[in-house]
């Protein structure tokens, strides 16, 4: 067995059949193997969120992130393809969940795929795992401090971000949550509605709130980078998948 | 946080951007995560050609004090001056070279 990956700029087709830019990592080793779909934050798709890609391809899974923001602006840097789509008020939900579909169908493409496919997002990608995971079939999702799935968001957001919460009913996987204590948004106390709503129609989700931990703790090129919580929450993320994504 | 809040203006003129020099017909303020700026959340401003695509963009991420003291100093800077001398109208008639046409 070898531990090499192939990393590259694949084109996917996203919603409605649009090809889209997308960043994949897989092992050379032969499958099987689970497919993981990488949801970008909200600064795009940046540095930090490829090599998360890189990250799930070294540990076995092949993994992709589509560039949300490609038909906007096509081959721009993240972070002014990030300033366009906001002034522009940000991406809508379904045409996330268009996405999400293309690469999980993406990763289901590839040799040695064992039909498997979990998502994870952070930040506004946490939200949008979960509005992934209520609108498709999917085996895994993990929510990194995702805001606005419960509580309305404050006055002046874009129509398209609203609250997602009625949608748990169509949960169609364990959800794994991943929060900091000293996080606004989410709060500990809109987290706690979710995992009280999700128990109350029987939905399987395994919730972890780490103190002394903000928003954004995973972000290692960020000062909210909180060393302890993030190396856990790694390993819950991988635990998490092994026993989810296996064939 | 994620704010998404973005307060969006069209304004009129130029900025330096990395392809040279550009014109301007948008501004975007928001609070939110910066991206270079080693702090949780910064006032970013960018200041956009849409027209021109994405990277026709200058932006800045800045303190909350610091973008407080830009605006106070806009302030003052346009106080100190003879009144209408940067407005792009005056006496209802445009005072760019080349562009013609009263209000």
């Amino acid at each position: 067995m070898t531990d090499a990956i192939r990393a590259e700029t694949v084109s996917i087709k996203g919603h409605d059949d649009d090809e889209i830019e997308a960043y994949a990592a897989r092992p050379l080793h032969d499958g099987p193997r689970g497919g993981v779909v990488v949801i970008h934050h909200m600064p795009g798709y940046d540095q930090a969120t490829k090599e998360m890609v890189r990250t799930f391809a070294v540990n076995g899974y092949a993994a992709v992130c589509p560039n949300l923001y490609a038909r906007e602006a096509p081959g721009a840097d993240p972070d002014d393809a990030a300033a366009t789509v906001r002034a522009a008020g940000g991406v809508p939900d379904d045409r996330l969940v268009g996405d999400v579909d293309g690469a999980a169908r993406y990763l289901n493409s590839l040799d040695g795929a064992n039909g498997k496919i979990g998502v994870i997002g952070h930040c506004s990608g946490g939200r949008h795992a979960f509005l992934a995971a209520c609108s498709l079939r999917l085996d895994a999702a993990v929510d990194c401090y995702g805001a606005f799935v419960v509580n309305e968001p404050p006055a002046g957001m874009p129509a398209s971000m609203k609250p997602i919460l009625g949608l748990a009913p169509e949960l169609s996987c364990t959800l794994l949550g991943l929060f900091g204590a000293e996080d606004g948004y989410p709060a500990p106390e809109e987290t706690a509605v979710l995992s009280a709503e999700l128990d109350r129609l029987g939905k399987a989700h395994e919730f972890h709130t780490y103190d002394g931990a903000g928003h954004a703790f995973f972000a290692v090129d960020r000062p909210s980078y909180r060393p302890e919580a993030a190396v856990d929450g790694w390993q819950k993320i991988f635990d998490f998948f092994s026993r989810t994504l296996s064939a | 946080m994620c704010t998404y809040q973005t307060h969006k203006i069209a304004i009129d003129g130029s900025g330096k951007a990395r392809q040279g020099w550009i014109s301007l017909t948008d501004a975007t303020v928001y609070v939110d995560h910066p991206v270079h700026m080693q702090q949780e959340h910064t006032v970013n401003i960018d200041f956009l050609n849409p027209g021109q695509g994405p990277s026709a963009r200058v932006a800045v991420e800045l303190t909350e004090e610091a973008a407080l003291a830009l605006a106070d100093a806009i302030h003052r800077a346009l106080a100190a001056a003879p009144p209408g001398l940067a407005a792009a109208i005056r006496g209802g008639q445009s005072v760019r070279a080349g562009v013609g046409g009263s209000v």
